[in-house]
């Protein structure tokens, strides 16, 4: 039995390039270690019950170009808009999020009646970015090495578009690209809650602070998704972000594609320089036309690629490419709602994202535990209860509550985790919680403890890094995963990336498993297999 | 109120006002059939959420209903409408429409029949004068009875559990049927129909029962998160449903200034209404003979490529000759699909070769799109859950 192709991994990347595909005619088979699909956008019902979101949490960037092409929806997906969000200060008090602008500016004003009104002047610089980028999404970055045509043009439409720019914009941009978020938000804004809280999406899955330059790109790759065109909006997976693969999934076997659970790929086979398959833990061999890892970078060519078959020079990069882990997740199934006496009555910010770290120093210092080789111990959580607006993942009454804990190494103080370690960090994290919402530990009736250990172990991020990369500059675009090796392909023929190591890199976008297809597709003289991207206005 | 005062409440308010003016924290109105009504409570896509994920409260008063009764109401109805209103069973509605004598529709609307010789029409114009003079030479009573009935729509995946909550056994209740409950010493009326191609019911109430009953079903639906919503979120939902709204899809025939306005029930693709073998309709010889010669119109579903919504725009065949126009379009959340419902001339139905011209206004300037479309079958959105016995209990 020989395949077209042959996808290693069944998270999200991995089955958009199976679905696209499938649909283009090719015959594809993807494996998977786990007994389940999903990869990190996985739903598991650990507790009798309850549904969670083990790993990612929430949907924003997953492009709805894909979600149309591979007609997700008819196959169960639904993304639910969120509300509110707050995030709660030391001694009392808070600030709030809401969905509407004024109310918005009004609670921003609580805070600083200058920040208040400095938002809608941050917000349009930040959206201006976004535009800049969105349209590099869907499109294979340019070799700028390279004299073939394709890169030419793809570097001149580049050109184009930052022409279309000012300078002061492009300054500007560039300077964003490059600079710390902290000194990105002090050019806007002066309260320390307000800065707190927006900088959140610069460290997230980031092993920087908000102090380190670079971080500030973080923030736009968090803001340039969009919930049915709200830029920046972000949303719940109805039934959990595991519902975006088990749409995948269903939509591929639609296809004809077929997805093995339960066995690893063990080793890709190459013989003379090409990729023939792979050998699964079970030693079953697989044949295929072509080999497309979504592992990442190093996984794929550190531990399941012969070295002697690569360039030294690749080998050395893909070594140096930095995916160190930072952070770690609590799942935990709630008796009741938790109820945070800072809130007023009825208030809507507990349907959204609810944070504890009120400055952005605070931040800083739960990053200084990080480069101690510690994990925070006043760590900063995204906490999310998906089940206020999920009807799905619960019996009624009863919660889900997601975790995001940050920060987490990848090894303390040069060892590996211990179990004892996973419990205190998990104790950390529900004290945390407790000391805002007293009576919070009642209500736990089971939490998943999940560390960069974890996170390594079962989904197979390298260090627990869960955008298979950091998204620093020197990292994105064509030098992401390696220079030279951006566009989908690797030293060895026929042996394909299309996980979130590639551009335009991590975060439930399906945008690399998207591009690593047309590539495949462009490469086997397949037409019209795909659509543009929707054009930005 | 007086009669001598209207000129101070052009707009009447519902039974329901006391609740609905509570929640609507924009204070967003606007006029629906006389009545005041909630365009958006706060936010129309958390409202539009909630009737896809949850759910939804929609105020229906303000739908135009007429009460037929008497020993001819099946007769009469039979003479009146497309279908065949003596084969509905009592307890069951059906959705229906009616022409004038030319076959020129004047309204769709439900036909509910609550007895032998008891209907309601719910309909959104008014049409008082027509269903008098079409009752010449029949034994039946015609009332409009707007006012003296209370309304809501509880629509979304969740509205079973909602009222299973709310202590009504709708377990067995089958789209398109309806029963009777009691509540507080009184009765109620629950139809499973709906305006939003999803689950949902639709219940119906005397005013005094009204505000009670608002309360009763928002503490049983909280653990849902039932929320009240506007007409937006509504008028999305039912685009993606690819349902027509009177006035706003087609123009009823005794409204229509210009004549050329009017359309068939084929040029609304509500041919399949027809009951031919049910003896004379008003307006059948015409439609006989627009059925053996060919209609001029065409209501069709299409999806357009991209994500920019295509409100009232033309449409092109070989993007030269004008060839409709869209009636109806939104980004659908649900279906992650640019849609659109339009009225074409019959000969470009198939879609070949059509194309639309958007024009997207950003920032004070349009930016013209000419992008091809494909015809697409509606409803656009139909999950399972909506036609499910027993319902789904989320």
């Amino acid at each position: 039995m020989s395949y077209d192709a042959v996808i290693i991994g069944a998270g999200h990347n991995g089955l958009v390039t199976a679905g696209y595909l499938a649909r283009a005619g090719l015959k594809v088979c993807v494996v998977e270690k786990n007994d389940w699909v999903g990869g990190a956008a996985v739903s598991r019902e650990l507790f009798p019950g309850f549904t969670y979101s083990n790993c990612s949490y929430v949907s924003s960037l997953f492009r709805p170009e894909i979600m149309r092409d591979l007609e997700l929806p008819k196959y169960g997906l639904q993304i639910l808009p969120y509300e509110g969000g707050a995030v709660f200060q030391e001694g009392g008090g808070y600030l709030g999020m809401y969905r509407d602008h004024d109310a918005n500016r009004r609670e921003f004003a609580r805070h600083s009646k200058r920040d208040a009104e400095a938002y809608d002047i941050y917000a349009r610089d930040i959206l201006r970015f976004c535009r800049f980028i969105r349209p590099m999404l869907m499109r294979t970055p340019p070799d700028p090495s390279s004299f073939r045509p394709r890169d030419l043009s793809e570097l001149m439409w580049l050109g184009r578009e930052m022409g279309t720019l000012s300078e002061e914009m492009r300054a500007r941009m560039v300077q964003f690209w490059t600079m710390s978020i902290s000194d990105f938000l002090d050019e806007y804004f002066e309260s320390p809650i307000i800065k707190g809280y927006l900088a959140v999406s610069a460290i997230i899955g980031t092993a920087l602070g908000p102090m380190s330059p670079g971080s500030a790109y973080v923030l736009l790759h968090h803001y340039m998704g969009d919930v049915d065109g709200n830029v920046g909006a972000w949303g719940f997976a109805r039934g959990g972000m595991g519902s975006i693969t088990r749409a995948l999934t269903a939509s591929l076997k639609d296809q004809g594609g077929e997805v093995r659970v339960g066995h690893g790929v063990e080793k890709v086979l190459v013989q003379g320089g090409r990729a023939t398959g792979v050998v699964l833990s079970n030693g079953d061999e697989i044949r295929a036309k072509r080999v497309i890892s979504n592992m990442d970078v190093k996984r794929t060519f550190l531990k399941h690629v012969d070295e002697a078959e690569l360039p030294d020079d690749f080998v050395k990069r893909v070594k140096a490419f930095k995916i160190r882990g930072s952070s770690g997740k609590l799942n935990i199934a709630l008796d009741a709602a938790p109820v945070f006496p800072a809130l007023p009555e009825g208030a809507p910010n507990i349907k959204g994202d609810l944070h504890f770290t009120d400055s952005i120093e605070k931040m800083e210092r739960g990053y200084d535990d990080w480069k101690n080789g510690q994990f925070s111990r006043d760590p900063f959580q995204d906490v999310m209860i998906p089940t206020m607006i999920d009807p799905t993942m619960t019996p009624p009454g009863k919660h889900f509550m997601s975790c995001f804990v940050q920060y987490a190494p990848p090894k303390i103080a040069g060892r590996d985790w211990t179990d004892a370690d996973r419990d205190a960090f998990r104790d950390t994290c529900l004290n945390q919680i407790e000391a805002y919402s007293p009576g919070f530990k009642d209500r736990v009736l089971h939490v998943e403890v999940r560390t960069p250990r974890e996170l390594e172990a079962e989904v197979g991020l390298t260090e627990g890094n869960i955008f298979q990369g950091e998204l620093t500059f020197d990292q994105l675009l064509f030098n992401r995963p390696v220079p030279g090796y951006a566009q989908y392909r690797s030293p060895i023929k026929d042996l394909w990336m299309c996980g979130s190591s590639t551009h335009p890199g991590g975060g439930v976008m399906g945008a690399p498993g998207r591009n690593a297809a047309a590539e495949v597709l462009r490469d086997a003289g397949v037409k019209g297999g795909m659509r543009d991207a929707y054009t930005v206005l | 109120m007086s009669a001598l005062t209207h000129f101070r409440t052009p707009l009447l308010q519902t039974p329901f006002h006391a609740r609905t003016s509570a929640a609507n924290t924009l204070n967003r109105w606007g006029p629906w059939g006389g009545y005041m009504t909630a365009l958006c409570f706060g936010d129309a896509d958390m409202e539009y959420t909630a009737i896809r994920n949850g759910a939804s409260v929609y105020d229906l008063c303000p739908m135009v209903k007429y009460r037929i009764t008497g020993r001819d109401a099946a007769a009469y109805l039979n003479r009146l409408t497309l279908r065949n209103a003596a084969k509905l069973s009592v307890g069951g509605v059906h959705y229906t429409a009616w022409t004038d004598d030319a076959g020129k529709i004047m309204d769709d609307g439900t036909l509910f029949r609550h007895g032998p010789e008891d209907y309601l029409i719910c309909c959104q114009e008014r049409h008082l004068p027509w269903l008098l003079a079409s009752s010449t030479g029949f034994e039946v009573h015609v009332e409009e009875v707007t006012e003296a009935i209370a309304a809501l729509s509880l629509q979304g995946p969740c509205s079973a559990s909602v009222l299973e909550a709310a202590g009504f056994d709708v377990q067995g209740l089958k789209p398109f049927r309806m029963a009777t409950y009691p509540f507080e010493g009184g009765e109620i009326t629950i139809s499973r129909t709906g305006f939003t191609g999803d689950l949902g019911y639709e219940l119906w109430l005397t005013p005094d029962q009204a505000l009670p009953f608002w309360d009763h079903l928002f503490a049983a639906g909280a653990p849902w998160g039932i929320r009240p919503i506007g007409s937006d979120a509504l008028d999305l939902a039912r685009i993606e449903a690819g349902f027509i709204i009177t006035n706003m899809d087609f123009i009823p025939v005794h409204q229509a200034l210009r004549e050329d306005r009017a359309r068939s029930p084929f040029e609304l693709g509500l041919g399949w209404m027809i009951d031919w073998e049910k003896g004379h309709f008003t307006g059948r010889r015409a439609l006989l003979a627009e059925k053996a010669k060919g209609s001029d119109w065409a209501l069709i579903g299409i999806d357009i490529p991209g994500n920019i919504s295509a409100e009232g725009a033309i449409l092109y065949h070989g993007k030269k000759v004008e060839a409709g126009v869209v009636t109806a379009a939104a980004w659908s959340p649900a279906l992650k699909a640019n849609l659109a419902i339009a009225q074409v001339q019959a000969k470009y139905a198939a879609a070949q070769d059509l194309w639309v011209e958007i024009y997207a206004m950003r920032e004070l300037q349009y930016a013209k799109l000419m992008l091809p479309v494909t015809l697409t079958e509606r409803p656009f959105f139909n999950p399972a859950r909506k036609r499910a016995t027993p319902p789904g209990r989320v």
